[in-house]
């Protein structure tokens, strides 16, 4: 995976991207908005939604424990994973073992995480998406690029070429009518759901009093897998667990107002275990810890467990919205995906490395983030972990150090203005500065600098005894009006 | 009240203009300020870019520097916030004195009590809502207040205000693209306005948006709030 800002130079550039997520992302902000608006006790909610989330992470190891009982009671069956290749084995043996050679998928970001599809492929399992926006990612052959809208970077005309290229059922003639499209999907995956005998789903709130597992969706899909199959087998992060029923209240509150700007999903499955003559026969609850509980063991970065993927942060972040999703490399793009990844991943790739630094730190992710994920002082804290783990940038770490000199003594920043303030002819003659040298090319690649003015203030002050001695303080001291300021037509 | 003026070592460096029109609008409202000389920066870059060692020494310097003074007053929203929001974080002794900094609009509006500067400036302006002041610091409207009591303004909307200009320090360095893609439209929703003044109460955005609007030759140029509440018809800025 090339780092961050690599990939995001492709996608920048595109301007066919750029004009489908700025469409997309700037219509559910405001919905979403004004969902939210509709609650006067927003600020409640969020609140609570984040206190019974550390609760729940502050004492993880108990919720677990009365998970497990309780889902056991119930008739299903739980298994642990350390990680991504352990819960991959696990689905698989499980899978085998029915002596299926398909399975159907409801949208499930753990399994996304696992590279689950691929691991089951290897093995000879074929794996459907029956999420739309997750099969058109299937069929187009191509990776998620939003946590809730998976293909949220394509149009209507890519998808029907997707469809009538991929889909072997697809009608003659499809359009690219969103009716049509859906019907096309419809009739394809009605098949699936009635052939398949094994499901895999993913989980959004595990009830840890009730042994109960909860999944929001908007299409009905996810439902015909929880209920059809012979055998459904979840997989879910730790994290998940809420304490008791009450407390689902307060996600199914949170949750569809931040990601769809809807009052409410329209569909919310319950199951727990499994009951003769309804639903699935054999149920199966995998546990996946694939790094969280190294993320728990950090104080600041472990407020990302609370994340109920809900996507808002994306729809609101004008660095997603013009890097696209791919560019953050993980299944979880955008804010949530900067600070989430590096911590799940560990910080030693290229671009989990890249991740906390791609960002304006601009806060919109924090103040839209339902459960309030201080997504900026993860990413501040992440980037002093990404300078501390090794000389990755040693120009920038030299630059700093530099800068750090001059700037804890008042004596040698007076210097280095002193110094600028000579070389303002030579660096811009102009009074602006239309290339800069090195790394801080840049910045002039598409921005003037401005240059240094004739005097900092701090020798103004000294010189007119904080402007005392001079009749008017301002232009005086500079000759041609630049202070660094923009004044344009020169 | 002993206030002190904290300019930044942006300002102090490249924005001087903005240091003495925040001397003249205090002065002109009957409060002086003292410069300590012993100032130098708040520390953010280096925090923001993980150099969180660094960072920590302008933090105690900052400390020793303004622990004496009842009130300190910056033109920057961003340093305000850095202040208010890491300092204690990073030097828990320092929250004290965190809480007596304060960006000059809400030194103006909460400490000083005024929105009528007596301020002129006769020229078509827009405001654009820097990230920092808007959702650390959460300055509100205290900066669009002052500005509808300046005489002769013609202030106009920013469309889109809120949305990040895409500096973000040593981001617009490290994301190059994605930051001058989210300045470019930027300038395009300044330039929608027709003003052809922009202000902000951080020159360090401006800084970013103004390189920007200079290389296109836009004709807007960039001005700090300072500034204009600075100007009065004697001596316009
Ligand atoms: S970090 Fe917050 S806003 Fe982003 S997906 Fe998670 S819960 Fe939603």
């Amino acid at each position: 995976m090339p780092a961050f800002p690599d990939a995001a130079r492709e996608a920048v550039a595109d301007t066919r991207l750029r004009g489908n997520l700025a469409h997309a992302t700037g219509t559910i902000r405001e919905r979403r908005a004004a969902a939210v608006a509709e609650l006067d006790d927003w600020d409640a909610l969020r609140e609570s939604g984040k206190q019974i989330k550390d609760h729940v992470l502050a004492n993880l190891g108990h919720y677990l424990r009365r998970l497990e009982e309780k889902v056991t009671e119930a008739g299903g069956t739980v298994h642990w994973a350390r990680d991504a290749a352990e819960a991959n084995r696990i689905v698989a043996d499980l899978v085998k073992a029915t002596g299926e050679s398909e399975v159907v998928k409801v949208k499930s970001m753990a399994t996304q995480e696992t590279g689950l599809n691929e691991a089951l492929a290897e093995e000879g399992i074929a794996a459907y998406e029956t999420d739309l926006a997750e099969l058109i990612v299937q069929l187009g052959h191509d990776r998620p690029s939003h946590i809730l809208v998976p293909a949220i970077h394509r149009n209507r005309s890519d998808i029907r070429d997707i469809f009538r290229r991929e889909m072997p059922d697809a009608p003659e003639g499809l359009t690219d009518a969103p009716a049509d499209l859906a019907e096309a999907a419809r009739r394809h995956l009605r098949a699936k759901f009635l052939s398949a005998k094994v499901a895999v789903s993913g989980v959004n709130f595990a009830v840890a009093d009730t042994g109960t597992l909860v999944v929001l969706e908007s299409e009905g899909n996810g439902r015909m897998c929880l209920t059809l199959p012979e055998t459904l087998i979840s997989v879910m992060g730790v994290e998940k667990i809420v304490p008791s029923m009450r407390d689902l209240e307060v996600f199914l509150q949170l949750l569809p107002r931040s990601s769809t700007a809807e009052r409410m999903n329209p569909y919310t499955s319950t199951w727990t275990g499994v009951h003769p003559g309804d639903g699935p026969r054999d149920f199966h609850l995998v546990l996946l810890d694939n790094g969280r509980t190294e993320t728990l063991a950090d104080e600041v970065g472990r407020q990302a467990l609370r994340c109920i993927r809900c996507s808002a942060c994306l729809n609101v972040c004008p660095v997603y919205e013009r890097a696209g999703g791919h560019a953050y490399g993980s299944p979880y793009p955008g804010p949530i995906g900067a600070i989430l990844s590096p911590q799940i991943r560990g910080i030693g790739s290229d671009v989990d490395a890249s991740l906390p630094y791609a960002s304006s730190l601009c806060g919109a992710c924090f103040e839209a983030c339902p459960v309030a994920i201080d997504i900026p002082e993860v990413l501040v804290h992440l980037r002093a972990r990404a300078v501390e783990d090794g000389p990755r940038h040693p120009v920038e770490r030299a630059a700093m150090t530099a800068a750090g000199w001059t700037l804890r003594s008042p004596a040698r920043l007076a210097l280095a203005q002193r110094l600028a303030s000579a070389s303002r002819r030579i660096v811009a003659p102009r009074g602006r500065i239309r290339r800069l040298p090195g790394p801080l090319n840049a910045w002039t690649e598409t921005r003037d600098a401005p240059a240094p003015p004739a005097e900092s203030f701090r020798a103004w002050w000294a010189r007119t005894d904080g402007g005392r001695t001079e009749p008017r303080a301002p232009e005086d001291g500079t000759d041609d009006g630049t202070d660094g300021r923009t004044e344009e037509g020169q | 009240m002993r206030v002190a003026l904290f300019l930044t070592c942006v300002n102090d460096t490249m924005y001087p203009e903005t240091g003495k029109a925040m001397v003249r609008l205090l002065r002109r409202l009957g409060h002086d300020v003292e410069f300590p000389a012993g100032q130098t920066c708040c520390g953010q870059m280096h925090l923001n870019t993980g150099y969180r060692t660094q960072a920590k020494h302008l933090v105690k310097g900052f400390a020793e520097t303004f622990g004496g003074y009842d009130a300190v007053v910056t033109p920057s929203a961003s340093c305000a916030a850095m202040i208010r929001d890491w300092h204690p974080r990073l030097a828990p002794r320092t929250s004290g004195l965190a809480s007596r900094v304060h960006e000059l609009t809400e030194f103006l509006v909460d400490v000083l009590g005024v929105t009528d500067v007596g301020a002129y400036y006769p020229h078509r302006v827009t405001y654009h809502p820097t990230c920092h002041s808007l959702r650390m610091l959460h300055v509100g409207d205290r900066p669009l207040r002052l500005l509808k009591e300046v005489r002769g303004i013609d202030l106009v909307d920013l469309p889109d205000a809120a949305e990040c200009c895409g500096f973000g320090g040593t981001f617009a360095l490290k994301n190059a693209e994605v930051s001058a893609a989210m300045c470019a439209d930027k300038v395009a929703a300044v330039r929608e306005t027709g003003a052809g003044t922009l202000c902000a109460a951080d020159n360090s955005c401006l800084m970013h948006i103004g390189g920007a609007l200079t290389r296109t030759r836009a004709g807007v140029r960039t001005v700090h709030l300072a500034e204009i509440l600075a100007s009065t018809e004697e001596a316009p800025a």
